[in-house]
This record gives C-alpha cells, structure tokens and sequence, in this order.
C-alpha cells in the first residue's frame, strides 16, 4: 500500500531528515548560538589591532545543580584574530563524585559563527570528586571578518548534571 | 465474500465485528461525543476554578493536568473522530460507492481508538497524576519534569495516531477508486473534496507527531537528548518538529467542517455552491500553506527576524484563500431563498464566528504584535473562536442536517433553535470576555489571576456553564429524535438538499449504492 509507505515515510522523515537538517541549519546559519563543538585548529592570520571587540563571560547552574561555577573575569577585551585564554572556576560542594557538561551559547547569534574555541572545557565532560574544586581553561581567538557592527559578544555557559546520564559516549557540545 | 447477508448481525457481536461505513460511522460519532462530554466536564472544572481570583477547588498541580486533558481529549477524541464519523457515514454515500475501501481496517482504525483513550484517562489515576504540560507538551516539561505516566500518554498518541493514519488511508483509497462512474474529481461534493484534502494532510504529519513522542520516549528511558542541552540536543527542536505536526492539524480539524458548511449553506439558500472550483482549489491552497507557518507559534523563541518575516508573511497568505471561502459562502446566501431550520442557523453561526477567530488570527499573525499575545488568553479566545465556534458548531449543523437521513426521523425542531441560541449566546459570553483579559495580560494555563481579572472571569464562567448545560440538550434531542421522533420518508428530507445521499431511501438501508448509481453529464455544481 502506498498511503502506508508514505506514512512510514514520514515517521523516518522526522528522524534523518529533521533532527540532522536542524542541527545543520543552525550550525550553518548560528542562528541559536550554538558554537562550534570540535576544536578549532588555528589559522595563522594577522591580528587586527585596529579593532577592539568587548568579550562578557556569563556561568550560569541549570535548575538543581549545586555546583559553585564562575568565570575568572567577566570582561575581556581582544583584537580579532589574537588567541586569548582564561580561566572558569568550578567547585562540587557536595560529598559524592559527580560529573557535568558545561553547554555554550553566544549572543548574538550572528557572531557565533565567528567565535572560535581552540581549547574548551565545554568540550568534555568534567568530572569532579566530592567537596573538590578545579580550574577549567578556555582559549578563544574571534575571526577577522566579524562583522564590523558587532562591538560586544557575549558568551553563556549553562552548567548541566549530567553524572546519571554521562556514559562517554553522549556527544558534547 | 461468500456468505451474502442483508442486515446486520444481532447483539454485540453488530459492534465489535462490523465491517459497514454507517456502523463504524455511528461509532465514531457516538464515540467522539462521550469525548466531548469528557473534554467539556475538565473545561467545566478549570472554568469553576477561574470563577474567582485565589485558589478554591482544586490544587494548581491538577488544575495543569486539567489543562492538558481537556486539550488532548478534545482535538484527537472529540473533534477528530466525530470528523472521521461523518467521513464514513457520508463519503460512500456521497461518491455513489457500497462501502469504503478496506472495510476491515476501518473497524481496527476505529476499535483501537477507545483503548487509546482509555490510556490516556487512566493516567489521572497514577501516581503523580496525568500529564500536566499542556496539551502541546514541550520538552523539557514533557521529559525531564513530566510524572511518570507521560509513558502511557506517549503510547496512547501512538496509537491514536495509527488510527488516524489508517482512518485517512481508506478515505483516500475509497475516494480514488471507488467514485461511481461520471464522477469526476471536479463533480464531487465539497465535503468529499475537503476530506479528501485533510486525509493528505493526516498522512503526512501524524507520522511527525508520532517522531515527536518517539524522541520524547527515547529521552527519558534510552538515555537519548534530542531534546536535552546536556546531551548536545535543544529544547527549541521540539517545538519545531511539534509544530510541523501542529500547524497542519489545525487545518485537518477545520476543513472537514468548511466541507460540512459548503453543504448546508447551498441547501438551505436555494442555490448551487458560489465559485465550485475555487473552494477546491481555495482549499488545497490553504493545505499546502500550512506546512510553512509552523513558527508563527513560536515567534518568541528567538529566531532570526528573517525568519519572522517569512513566517509572518506566509501566515498572513492563508487569509487569502480563507477569504476566498468566506466570500464564496455569503455568496452563494446573496439573493437565496434561505430559510432558516436548525442547521442553517449553526452554519451561519460557523460563519460568522470563525470570521472572527479568523481575524484574531491575523492579529496574531503580525510578529511583533504577537509578542504581547503570546500564551496569554487572546490565544485562547482565538483558538476556541476557530475550534468550537468553528469545528464544533459545523459539527452540530452536519448532526441536525444528515440526522433525518440516518435515523429516518425528524429532529425536534423548536428544540434545535433554542440549543443553536443557546450555544451561540453561552460560546460568546464565555470566549469574547476572553480577549479583553488577554490583552490585558492575563497568562493562560495559570490557575489564579491578577483581581482586575475578576469580573470578566466570572461572566466566562457562567458563559462556559451555560455553553456546557446546551450540549445535554442537544443530546437529548438527538436521542429522542432516534427513539421517537417524527417519521420521515422524504427521500430529499430538505427541499434544497443537492447530492447522492439525498437520493437514498430514507432512512438510509444498511445496505446502498451496491449497484453504481448513474451520473449525468451536465455539472453538478454551478
């Protein structure tokens, strides 16, 4: 029958056509400013010391979680094209191990497609022993072809529980 | 089909068995109204809790689950089946054919409905309560903080799904194979052309909502995160893929009841159908839109303006051919011999009330506008201006026109008029108040309310009290027509009534058209 074959159809549709061509989407487009999730391999380029672009650092507990999490400074400024570390702060308060990913997301969604992450936390998973504490690194350079009206760029890391669900194998972002 | 056999088969074995379209028709449409009585008692209890400000019957916890009830029971229990019904009592009827395509996937279509729904009552008996995330259940609310029992919703909108699918395939199967011979696609009645359309559309998404649940399934017990940012997924995702099912739903709830109102309006003005051709093609217009305005629900999530452009745009394209449809029904009253007999008055009621849902729609349309409408009770009003002023007031009108064919006798007349006005008065003092609270401000799905609220609350109340006491007239009168209503053996029953149907013996034999009836050559529409 057809008509049923269609339905199936539709019923795959969801899965390898909407679901993928949705990630794809907002990969291309950054349109809810997602960055990217692998690691940028740094193209040797000129830094741009004719512009100054503000970096804010925003570290934010999803619902439950207890962990302490903040950034070692809120505010940045860079030129474009110079790789830039710093440091975000992370502490269990809890007695037992527990594991977390932290979920990047940058504003305005534009800029997303510009901001590159050599090295990022957000990258893996960070286990943590109980009533222990850490240092996470982050090293970011922003494209030299950031769009000339974007002065400011603020990057959020919502920081998720993830220590029931952590099995390795759950792609991070 | 060996054993040839005239009437049907006795006791409950009829039922359970029964392969007839005016069978399972009658079951569908028994069905779908317990499901409203059900969906209209949770509406009765969020109605008595929002009598006054401040918590009085019941906890907020269950008021959500109320929520969530009264929409689920009411879209896919009550108005979706009772549509269904109507398609196969009348679409064989309508087309010249014996029976629908596949008989026997039409008693399974409709028999694993009431076991679907059964599972989906019996979540308000577990422990931690129904489902209490509105009735368009998004993630995380859906997954991460639902009860447990959203397992057994999950299930139970699978299966209402495959019933819907199996629903539409037969109709779409009895419609292109089984027209009597002269029945050309253009020669068929609006109500066949409509179910026609909506059959496409049910094929098309149901599989997407049944993607939607599946996600939500995978999520909370495979360790899944389509819909989890911990995971790599995204929240906004659900809304998407919910939304490319839901858009087109709502048209596969009204345009069986634009089929219903294309009927009744020529037959009691005296006069063919205004613009045959353009309602067709107005319709399948309005189908192939709905597949890209799915975000105009979902304008506040954040998305690029180029997107709410394009999605503000394309929504307000619909108006066109809806306007279309609009136009042609007053059309074809202009300069009719109308008169106004119960079915009448509830497709005029249609008309005029869904023009106006019509219009708050279009308000909503506009994207920046729409982000002080957003999930507050102008949504409300909207929606139910379109879905119970729009789907069920046709539905009535469809009940009291076809009931003389079906029943073979004459519903209570004066009785009928004063349920239409009842309705009409009791749908517009509990809905219009609701526009004003909702620019205003007042947020749906919220068990209390700022007092400023207080008053136009009340008068929705009593409006929703009076609407709700209206349907047990109606279904009186149905029963009494059934158990001793007047005899009618009119074949044409309405002096203006056009079509296949109205030449059947009244009331309808078990048995019709087992020989093609003939078609004339010349239009059968204006």
């Amino acid at each position: 029958m057809k008509l049923a074959a269609v339905a199936c159809a539709m019923f795959a549709f969801v899965f390898v056509v909407m679901v993928p061509l949705y990630d794809v989407l907002c990969d291309a487009l950054g349109i809810n400013g997602k960055t990217s999730g692998v690691a940028y391999t740094a193209v040797p380029a000129a830094v741009d010391t004719s512009r100054e672009v503000k970096i804010q650092f925003i570290a934010t507990n999803n619902d439950g979680m207890p962990w302490g999490f903040r950034p070692q400074v809120t505010e940045l400024t860079v030129h474009p094209g110079a790789a830039t570390d710093t440091i975000f702060f992370a502490e269990n308060p809890t007695q037992l191990p527990m594991i977390a990913q932290a979920i990047p997301s940058v504003t305005p969604s534009r800029a997303a497609g510009y901001f590159h992450k050599t090295e990022c936390f957000c990258f893996d998973q960070q286990p943590l022993e109980g009533l222990a504490s850490t240092e996470m690194p982050l090293q970011f350079v922003v494209d030299q072809d950031l769009p000339k009206d974007i002065r400011t760029i603020t990057l959020s890391y919502t920081l998720f529980d993830v220590t029931t669900m952590a099995g390795g194998t759950i792609a991070a972002r | 089909m060996g054993d040839h056999h005239h009437g049907p088969a006795k006791g409950l074995s009829r039922w359970l068995f029964t392969t007839n379209h005016k069978d399972i028709g009658t079951m569908y449409l028994w069905f779908s109204f317990a499901m409203f009585i059900l969906g209209g008692t949770f509406a009765m209890i969020i109605r008595a809790e929002l009598f006054q400000p401040g918590m009085q019957l019941v906890e907020p916890g269950f008021f959500n689950q109320m929520t969530t009830l009264h929409g689920l029971v009411m879209v896919f229990g009550a108005i979706m089946p009772s549509f269904v019904g109507l398609a196969n009592w009348l679409i064989p009827m309508m087309i010249g054919a014996p029976d629908m395509a596949l008989p026997r996937m039409n008693n399974w279509s409709f028999w694993i409905l009431p076991p679907g729904f059964l599972m989906l009552a019996s979540t308000l008996f577990m422990e931690g309560g129904a489902p209490a995330f509105g009735w368009t259940f998004y993630a995380p609310l859906s997954t991460t903080y639902a009860a447990p029992s959203v397992t057994f919703f999950i299930f139970a909108i699978h299966v209402l799904g495959i019933s819907s699918i199996m629903g539409s395939i037969n109709i779409i199967a009895t419609i292109m194979n089984m027209r009597a011979p002269g029945m050309t696609y253009m020669k068929m009645p609006l109500f066949v052309w409509t179910w026609f359309i909506t059959a496409f559309l049910l094929v098309a998404v149901m599989p997407v909502l049944a993607g939607a649940v599946t996600m939500m399934l995978m999520d909370i017990h495979f360790g899944t995160s389509f819909f989890s940012a911990a995971g790599g997924g995204d929240p906004v995702l659900f809304q998407h893929i919910f939304w490319f099912f839901g858009h087109p739903e709502v048209y596969i709830i009204i345009l069986p009841a634009f089929g219903v109102v294309s009927q009744v309006i020529p037959a009691f003005s005296r006069k063919p159908l205004f613009g045959y051709a353009s309602m067709v093609y107005a319709t399948a217009a309005i189908a192939i839109l709905s597949f890209v305005v799915w975000a105009h629900h979902m304008y506040t999530v954040g998305m690029p303006v180029a997107g709410e452009l394009f999605f503000m745009y394309a929504t307000m394209l619909i108006a066109v051919p809806t306007g279309v449809k609009v136009f042609n029904w007053v059309s074809t009253m202009w300069r009719g011999a109308l008169s106004f007999e119960t079915p009448m008055l509830f497709s005029i009621g249609f008309l005029v009330l869904f023009t106006i849902g019509g219009f708050t729609g279009l308000m909503l349309s506009i994207a920046p506008a729409d982000f002080q409408y957003h999930d507050t009770y102008f949504v409300v009003a909207h929606f139910h201006y379109v879905m119970v002023a729009g789907a069920v007031f046709s539905m009535t009108s469809a009940v009291y026109f076809w009931l003389p064919k079906w029943t073979g006798r004459m519903y209570n007349e004066t009785m009928g008029k004063v349920h239409f006005w009842i309705s009409f008065v009791g749908f517009n003092v509990t809905f219009f108040p609701q526009h004003f609270v909702g620019l205003a401000g007042m947020p749906r799905r919220v068990p209390d309310y700022a007092l400023q609220f207080a008053d136009f609350n009340m008068m929705s109340s009593i409006g929703a009290f009076v609407y709700g006491a209206s349907q047990i007239m109606f279904l009186y009168n149905v029963i009494a027509t059934i158990v001793s209503g007047e005899k009618v053996s009119d074949e044409q029953v309405w002096d203006g009534a056009e079509g296949l149907e109205w030449t059947l013996p009244t009331p309808a034999p078990y048995h019709t058209f087992e020989v093609p009836p003939k078609i004339d050559a010349t239009p059968a529409h204006g």
